[in-house]
């Protein structure tokens, strides 16, 4: 049996303490020993951020590639090795800034891969600029007279874009967030996990005491409708005094690789190549 | 007799001439001749001015010539375009009823192409099959070569437009041989043997596909796109997946991770396209990923002509990407060249593991050629990877360990029992992030230094013409290679040799070196107009050649013109 100290890598982890992102890490730790598989057959793929550096720390696979550009590494892996199971760790600025139009390319092909946001609202590796989603007024060195862009809904995006499973999670409460985790891994096609993540550091308003008052759960009483396209928007939408977490939106439907047939065949990577047989080919070129 | 004639069908995009430019080929293959064809065409679906040019020869032919001996117009724009590039003794077809056209001129040859083709079918949309007639009918082919290949070309179609098209070939045919003046444009056939047709990029599509390409992801961009057409039609009946990216810098990054993951991978664009993908080629080049990119270079900067062609992308694919890293870039100036080019372009990729780029361009992409049926004996597929029986083996994995040759053992992930990391920061043996000098120092000297010794060894040499006391000697890359060559063997007051580069990187320094040391007078010839090879030569040599032809108008270089040039040179 797979045990959380298995999990562990001798990498130095380089965040600040009290970070958010220790929560999200322990909770994702739990979540493999819950899965069952052996790491060798998970893949994390990042992109760069505070947030991206997170493979390091946990011993699985790891394709610490380029800022915003994890998803469609992650897609392919996938595709080309169908036996992995394929994760993503990411920030807001990495996934909703620079790879926001492979944000929404990868929630139209709807590939089997989990994606988790460590949504801090900040730039936190590049020292405390605004992200997408940072609340507007937030002032920073760079937005000293505030932000005054209105917030990427990246939830309420995905959910309008037809993502199958859409949730929010928070850092702090570790056990609810592994179970949203594995959850969004059973889930056959892009799962988003959007992590609410107290940056102690540069976002002194988002703070863990901030969210502490705010964050409720939406599943524990069975009542809400998660496959509700209208409900979920409405509840995405929330944010404010109150601030759900649990699975907003769920809806299965076919994955990419069982859209394009790939379930129906041996896995890419499988396939033996030394002896492809092209001469069938040239007879129509004669 | 004529050795070779030129044939060329002008009109409009949407007339169909592509496929009717095909068709003859076949024809005219099938028939016993040599051919190359070539197409010009505007970067509009519809309207403008098209072209499909075909010459045919009793030996092998490789480059356009300046002027046509028949050219149909199917348009009357087609006859103001194509009026001064008539051979001398050649004519112009056209419907002077439909085009009005009332100018008296010798080179005229009138057909009422579009009544027939509405009196037979019933639309004027057979007049190209017409066309097809009157040129075989002009030029000696046996009808039943016609019917046969016009037969193949509309398979598929209902049996009434097959058989309109038919009769449409037919009259035009037996017009041309009823009214125009008899053999005066046949020529010998030789009864070429059996051979391919195909253009550069249908070679490249299968060569990687004889090479076990199992991911090809793109994002359209003439002229590389018929690449992933080919890829596409294919896929099924190799299990390949082809992905139309949201971006080239998706396309890019898929490709890697699908190789990361083990699957051998490449993608295809365009310069404008490859400029986006230059920060995917730095992510393999540090972390050792292999990847093989098509760079089918048009005329630029940036969207430039969208549908002609050029070799301007040169310095670019030498330098793209930020920071030291090792590639190989190949420049193949043959069908031949790009089909075995890219097979090798795999072989190097895994045993580098490093990215590898194909140099193309519309020219070679669009152009097509009868050549020598593929030796697939030849293709030898060595994957460089740990096996998956192996694999079971593998202890203490280091995705990055030093080794004397630079290339660390590569394994998949879920094949060993480990776990490995890969990372694009600078990173140590194990692939953790590192800010470490000494670590950054060695893993500089295992990604560039060391591979990049191991790669010279490899470089495809240079080919050689003729070269041994020539008065001249001609050096290209790409797909100068058959004018270049065909040059050579036409020069009639000098004698001129011809070196070309199939690779261009890493550059062949000794072997270049050796042969420009002694030549009279050398003389660069490129589509582009910085003179980027003789640059790269004179950086890498030493060498600075006597001169530099250089073209950048959109056109590949025409035999006659190119003739005209070395003479006076
Ligand atoms: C192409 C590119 N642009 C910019 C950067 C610099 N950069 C590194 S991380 C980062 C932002 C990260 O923000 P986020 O994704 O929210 O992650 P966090 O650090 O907050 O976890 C930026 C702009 C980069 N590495 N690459
Ligand atoms: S800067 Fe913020 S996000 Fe980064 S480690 Fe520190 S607390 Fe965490």
């Amino acid at each position: 049996m797979l045990e959380a100290k298995d999990l562990k890598s001798n990498d130095e982890i380089a965040w600040c303490p009290g970070c958010g992102n220790f929560g999200i890490l322990n909770a994702l730790k739990q979540a493999m020993v819950q899965l069952g598989r052996e790491p060798k057959d998970i893949l994390l793929v990042s992109g760069i951020g505070q947030a991206a550096k997170l493979p390091h720390y946990i011993k699985c696979n790891c394709f610490n590639g380029l800022h915003g550009r994890a998803l469609p590494v992650a897609t392919a892996a996938k595709l080309a090795n169908r036996q992995l199971t394929v994760l993503v760790t990411t920030g807001d600025g990495d996934c909703y800034g620079e790879g926001g139009n492979h944000f929404i390319h990868a929630v139209r092909r709807n590939p089997d891969i989990t994606v988790i946001v460590h949504d801090n609202q900040i730039y936190g590796l590049t020292k405390g600029q605004a992200s997408p989603t940072t609340d507007p007024g937030f002032v920073t060195k760079f937005q000293p007279s505030g932000v005054v862009l209105e917030p990427l809904h990246s939830l309420q995006m995905a959910i309008v874009l037809g993502a199958g499973f859409v949730a929010r999670g928070y850092s702090t409460e570790k056990d609810h967030l592994s179970w949203l985790i594995l959850e969004g891994i059973k889930h056959r096609g892009f799962s988003l996990i959007d992590v609410l993540q107290p940056c102690v550091t540069f976002n002194r308003k988002n703070t863990h005491e901030w969210y502490a008052e705010r964050v409720y759960k939406v599943n524990d009483d069975g009542s809400y409708p998660s496959g509700d396209k209208a409900a979920a928007l409405h509840k995405a939408a929330e944010w404010g005094d109150r601030i759900p977490i649990g699975i907003l939106y769920q809806m299965q439907k076919k994955s990419y690789e069982e859209n394009i047939g790939l379930y129906d065949r041996i896995p890419l990577v499988e396939e033996p190549i030394e002896n492809t047989d092209i001469s069938g080919i040239l007879k129509e070129f004669i | 007799m004529a050795h070779e004639r030129t044939i060329k069908i002008a009109g409009e995009a949407g007339q169909g001439m592509q496929t009717i430019g095909l068709a003859l080929c076949k024809i005219f293959k099938d028939a016993g001749y040599y051919l190359y064809a070539n197409q010009d065409y505007m970067s509009r679906i519809r309207g403008g001015n098209n072209v499909f040019q075909l010459r045919i020869a009793d030996k092998p032919v490789y480059a356009p010539r300046k002027n046509a001996d028949i050219t149909i117009a199917l348009d009357r724009l087609s006859v103001d375009c194509h009026k001064d590039s008539v051979s001398p003794d050649g004519v112009i077809i056209l419907d002077r009823d439909r085009f009005a056209v009332t100018e008296e001129n010798i080179l005229f040859r009138h057909i009422p192409m579009y009544a027939m083709a509405k009196e037979i079918g019933g639309s004027e949309l057979f007049v190209n099959s017409l066309a097809c007639g009157v040129l075989t009918g002009m030029t000696g082919i046996e009808y039943h070569g016609v019917r046969e290949v016009l037969k193949r070309t509309f398979a598929g179609k209902k049996e009434e437009i097959v058989e309109k098209n038919l009769q449409a070939a037919e009259a035009g045919y037996i017009f041309a041989k009823t009214h125009f003046k008899q053999n005066h444009f046949t020529i010998k056939s030789v009864n070429a043997k059996e051979s391919l047709l195909m253009n550069g990029n249908e070679a490249i599509a299968l060569g990687a596909i004889a090479a076990g390409c199992k991911f090809y992801s793109a994002y359209p961009m003439t002229p590389s796109t018929s690449i992933m057409n080919v890829m596409a039609h294919y896929a099924k009946d190799f299990n390949i997946v082809v992905e139309q990216a949201e971006d080239e810098i998706a396309a890019i990054n898929m490709v890697i991770g699908a190789s990361f993951a083990g699957v051998r991978s490449m993608t295809g664009t365009s310069g404008g396209g490859f400029a986006l993908m230059t920060e995917g080629l730095s992510l393999a080049g540090m972390t050792e990923t292999p990847i093989v990119v098509v760079d089918a270079q048009r005329p630029a900067p940036a969207t430039g002509l969208p549908t002609r062609t050029e070799q301007g992308d040169l310095d670019f694919l030498l330098h793209a990407g930020h920071g030291d890293f090792v590639r190989a870039i190949f420049s193949p100036g043959t069908i031949e060249e790009a089909f075995y080019g890219t097979i090798k372009a795999f072989d190097l990729s895994e045993k580098f593991q490093i990215p590898v780029l194909i140099m193309t361009d519309q020219h070679l992409a669009d152009s097509y050629v009868n050549i020598d049926i593929f030796d697939l004996k030849r293709i030898k597929i060595q994957r460089h990877i740990i096996s998956k029986e192996d694999s079971g083996l593998v202890k203490d994995y280091k995705r990055y360990q030093f080794t004397e040759s630079g290339v660390s053992p590569r394994a998949l992930p879920s094949w060993i029992n480990e776990v490995f990391y890969a990372d694009s920061d600078e990173h140590t043996e194990e692939g953790h992030i590192t800010e470490s000098s000494h670590v950054r120092t060695m893993m500089v000297e295992k990604r560039f230094y060391k591979k990049a010794a191991g790669l010279s060894k490899e470089t495809e040499n240079p080919k050689t013409f003729n070269i041994q006391g020539a008065d001249c000697v001609l050096i290209g890359f790409g797909s100068t290679y058959g004018v270049l060559k065909e040059v050579c063997e036409l020069s009639a007051n000098r004698s001129v040799g011809h070196i070309h580069l199939p690779q261009v990187w890493p550059f062949p320094v000794a072997e270049v070196t050796g042969l420009l040391k002694n030549a009279k007078k050398t003389i660069v010839v490129e589509n582009n107009a910085g003179a980027q090879l003789s640059k790269l030569i004179r950086r890498e040599t030493g060498i600075k050649v006597d001169t530099s032809l250089l073209q950048y108008d959109g056109k590949p270089f025409n035999l006659d013109y190119l003739l005209e040039q070395i003479e006076k040179e």
